[in-house]
């Protein structure tokens, strides 16, 4: 076919820039990350300190929850905006503001809209109640709240417009055919929509989760690990024993300990995508 | 005759009757949204234009609303904003690198794998997606030690290194996906006429993948924009900073000044908004070429 000879040649220069990042800046770090996560003293300092214990319940909490909240309203709102009248689409537009505007930014906002009793939620309270609002980074299951919340608002409207893709891709016939079969719009939701939107849905929610687990920028800034840092998650206890603690080890071990978790999950997402493929 | 017409229209009522309602509910979960959306942003912008006092006045609106934290800001009139404007030159030079590698490394590997078809290439496309296995945070603290151990600490060029290393799978995936509709035809004409595997790859493959290199090249620049966890880790000099590690410098601040904080992060906030909302056109395009069925 033409220079079957040269060919191997150029493979190989053309794949070198790919293979010399992958090894170096893949590979690498993950070896050497699990090195440094190799001793088992490391786990066991782990599970004796309450703060880890604590940590540990806020990210299962933070993926449990915030995952499926936000997967569900993002199923919900996919629904509300396959709509091409002009004002949703300007809704659209206002609705991916969130995600669109970097995350340090939104968080640190947010987390001036929370601390103290001079932030926007507590002006707001004491001019409509006249009386001061709840200090909102004072008590851990406020500021848990918050912090799903807030992780919520950010991510909802990427993976709204992920599932909003997938709807369009629907053929419209099932639709008619569904109302020929006089079917209420309810009975086109549970029916046609929903099971057609699974695959994509569960493999959605599963990479979520698989990445929620190492979300660092939520508890970080929104809460910033307030009270007392009990609103940890993995990623900033980790960060925290590294290097405010002076104990990289002890932080890597720190992550390391979600891989039970996440590994499996990562095999059943390989496995729903080797089967289904990334479509309906 | 009756007996049919008064059903109809009673039913016809009902129908317009619940269409209002479902209207209605709409226009109230709309201005939700809207709500839910734009507050934190209004808060941004409340804060920017407060003056130092009205910071810790509780109120809803300034009462001396000025410009004053931007000027501050955009003539670094501050210590913590010196460097301001190098700094987002940082942040611009870090982004349009990110993206140029990015492109260019996904696209000679996406070349070599699906043009040159080589044999086991899937697996050198799987083999890259599962860098996104491992969340980027967990990959930070070891991350940080390899670049000492490169010598690359303090660089520019070490955040570089880190988003292209994550910006480049997606990058190959999208461009495995959307090359599939480029006929090989063309290669085998090309190779005809005499021409090289990187005259194909740069006269041919390129221009012709052109809508999937804006839509990946836009998202690269917006994630290394946006980041911040491995600029704050890499960098930590004022020199050497881009604009997220400096503003995220005030939350360690004695003094508060909020006012300069927000102006900055409304600043630092426009680049992307403006690529957003300029390139969403192509973002979405990115978004479902990775969904092209066999």
């Amino acid at each position: 076919m033409g220079w079957i000879g040269a060919d191997p040649i150029y493979a190989t220069v053309f794949l070198a820039p790919y293979a010399a990042v992958f090894a170096g800046f893949v590979v690498y770090p993950l070896v050497f990350g699990l090195w440094m996560g190799s001793d088992p003293a490391l786990y066991a300092r782990l599970f004796s300190d309450p703060r880890y214990v604590t940590t540990l319940a806020n990210t299962l909490i933070l993926v449990l929850v915030g995952v499926n909240v936000k997967m569900a309203l993002a199923f919900l709102l996919s629904g509300f905006f396959f709509d091409r009248r002009w004002w949703k689409q300007a809704l659209l537009a206002v609705f991916l503001l969130p995600w669109a505007l970097p995350a340090l930014t939104v968080f640190l906002s947010m987390h001036y809209m929370l601390v103290t009793e001079w932030g926007l939620l507590d002006s707001l309270w004491r001019s409509v109640t006249g009386e001061d609002g709840p200090l909102f980074l004072v008590s851990q299951p406020i500021a848990m709240t918050c912090n799903v919340l807030a992780y919520i608002w950010k991510f909802l409207p990427f993976w709204t417009l992920v599932l909003l893709g997938a709807r369009m891709a629907i053929p419209r016939e099932i639709y008619e055919a569904a109302a020929i079969d006089g079917a209420s719009s309810a009975q086109c939701l549970r029916y046609v929509t929903a099971p057609l939107l699974a695959n994509v849905y569960l493999i959605c929610t599963l990479l979520s989760v698989v990445w929620t687990f190492g979300d660092f920028p939520t508890a970080y800034f929104v809460s910033s690990g307030a009270p007392a840092r009990l609103t940890d998650v993995l990623a900033t206890y980790g960060f925290h024993m590294a290097y405010d603690f002076g104990y990289p080890r002890l932080g890597v071990a720190a992550m390391l300990s979600a891989l039970p978790f996440v590994v499996p999950l990562v095999w059943l997402l390989m496995r729903r995508v080797r089967r289904g493929g990334v479509q309906l | 005759m009756s007996a049919t017409v008064a059903p109809r229209r009673h039913s016809r009522l009902r129908y317009r009757m619940n269409r209002w309602t479902v209207e209605a509910a709409s226009i109230v979960l709309g201005v939700v949204l809207v709500v839910w959306s734009v507050t934190p942003i209004y808060n941004m912008i409340v804060i920017a234009l407060d003056s130092h006092d009205d910071i810790f006045s509780g109120s809803l609106w300034p009462e001396n609303a000025s410009l004053e934290s931007f000027r501050v800001v955009v003539t670094q009139d501050f210590w913590y904003l010196a460097q301001f404007w190098h700094q987002f030159g940082n942040s611009f030079f870090v982004g349009l690198m990110t993206a140029f590698m990015t492109l260019f490394i996904g696209s000679l590997t996406s070349f070599t794998v699906g043009r040159l078809r080589i044999r086991h290439g899937w697996l050198l496309t799987n083999g890259a997606l599962m860098t996104y296995v491992i969340p980027a945070s967990f990959l930070a603290i070891p991350f940080y030690r390899i670049i000492q151990i490169y010598g690359l600490g303090n660089n520019l060029w070490s955040v570089i290194a880190a988003l292209t290393t994550f910006a480049t799978p997606y990058a190959i995936f999208i461009f495995s996906q959307y090359g599939k509709s480029i006929p090989m035809e063309l290669d085998e004409s090309a190779r005809i006429d005499g021409a090289s595997p990187w005259q194909i790859y740069y006269r041919i493959y390129l221009p012709l993948m052109a809508p999937a290199l804006v839509a990946v090249g836009t998202y690269a620049l917006l994630l290394a924009w946006n980041e911040y966890l491995y600029n704050f880790l890499f960098l930590s000099t004022p020199q050497s900073m881009t604009v997220a590690v400096a503003l995220a410098q005030f939350l360690n601040s004695d003094e508060s000044p909020w006012n300069f904080m927000m102006a900055t992060a409304i600043i630092y906030a426009l680049p992307p908004m403006i690529l957003y909302y300029g390139f969403r056109r192509y973002m979405a395009a990115g978004l479902t070429m990775g969904g092209v069925k066999g």
